[in-house]
């Protein structure tokens, strides 16, 4: 299995071994990693509660992804960033670990969530005002998408609270 | 005085359960972040509207009065769960200079709203008219914002 040597080799590394040494590192980035969390969730939440019909009601799906998604996308490749280099300061124990083992296939889920809307859903209710009755295939996506997000950060939480 | 009111409330019977009870600290902690999200969020987009870098099709203050409710929302939901972890480790938090930052700059950001909000009530246009003092408003709340996060992290590392 070619992983656990990775995650050996990685922990390793310059880059992972700082990290892990420093008294400091690691709480900074991990600062950083929250905050780019923080906003990646609640700003994809707002989509999602416009898919509901629950927020933003008022303004067209469009607008709403057009105004909320950049903000998501550059505070996911943050949060991404940042999340790479904690994990490199101790990948073998994180490899192991069932919350973050988790975390990771509901953030494979969303990607396949997302990936089906932006390709197919979201041309279809692109244009939805307040009158337009959204489909369900939008609605779903919303709500697993708000579901999966809420799994996420209870395993982000929880794996600070297992060895 | 605070640390014999943190020995005290240690001891009492609904902190001990908050202590040996292991899944209720990680489970308040996260419903605790996902509001914060909330009012992260809401609070940067506001913010972004209020500086000119985002949304800008629309007038300040719509943004103004889309995203603050929010807020007095979730705020209420934070300080219950923000008890909650008090009450499960009291000189973690009351004795943690991170958290007592923390709350400083949640005081200043509350009021900071609170104005925000009021004076676009009495006149819609008070923000879209004064350009320097929204953006400097905006760059202050956000500030604070990520201070309440940044502060709110440290205090696991005191």
């Amino acid at each position: 299995m070619v992983i656990p040597e990775f995650c050996a080799w990685l922990e390793n590394t310059a880059v992972g071994s700082s990290i892990r040494q420093s008294t400091w590192l690691f709480p900074t980035i991990e600062t950083i990693h929250v905050l780019a969390t923080v906003i990646v969730v609640g700003s994809v939440t707002m989509l999602d509660l416009r898919l509901l019909n629950i927020a933003y009601r008022d303004r067209s799906i469009r607008e709403v992804h057009e105004d909320v998604l950049p903000w998501t996308w550059t505070s996911f490749a943050v949060a991404a960033i940042a999340g790479s280099l904690l994990f490199s300061s101790s990948a073998t124990k994180y490899y192991h670990n069932v919350p973050f083992r988790i975390k990771m296939v509901l953030l494979l889920l969303i990607a396949v969530n997302a990936g089906f809307f932006e390709l197919g859903t979201y041309r279809r209710v692109a244009n939805s005002d307040r009158e337009s009755r959204i489909p369900r295939a939008a609605k779903i996506a919303g709500a697993v998408g708000i579901v999966f997000w809420i799994g996420v950060v209870a395993c982000g939480r929880w794996i600070g609270f297992t060895k | 005085m605070i640390e014999s009111f943190c020995d005290w409330l240690s001891n009492t019977s609904i902190s001990l359960t908050i202590q040996t009870v292991m899944w209720v600290i990680p489970a308040v902690q996260t419903i605790h972040i996902l509001c914060v999200a909330i009012v992260m969020s809401c609070m940067a987009m506001m913010d972004l509207r209020l500086i000119g870098l985002a949304g800008t099709r629309r007038p300040v203050s719509a943004a103004v009065s889309r995203f603050v409710p929010w807020v007095w929302g979730a705020l209420p939901v934070l300080l219950t769960t923000g008890v909650i972890l008090i009450v499960g480790e009291p000189s973690r938090e009351l004795l943690n200079p991170y958290f007592r930052f923390k709350m400083l700059f949640l005081a200043v950001v509350v009021v900071i709203t609170f104005f925000v909000q009021r004076l676009n009530k009495r006149d819609a246009t008070f923000w879209e008219t004064r350009r320097i003092l929204a953006a400097l408003t905006g760059v202050a709340s956000l500030l604070l914002w990520v201070g309440i996060v940044s502060a709110g992290r440290w205090i696991a590392y005191y």
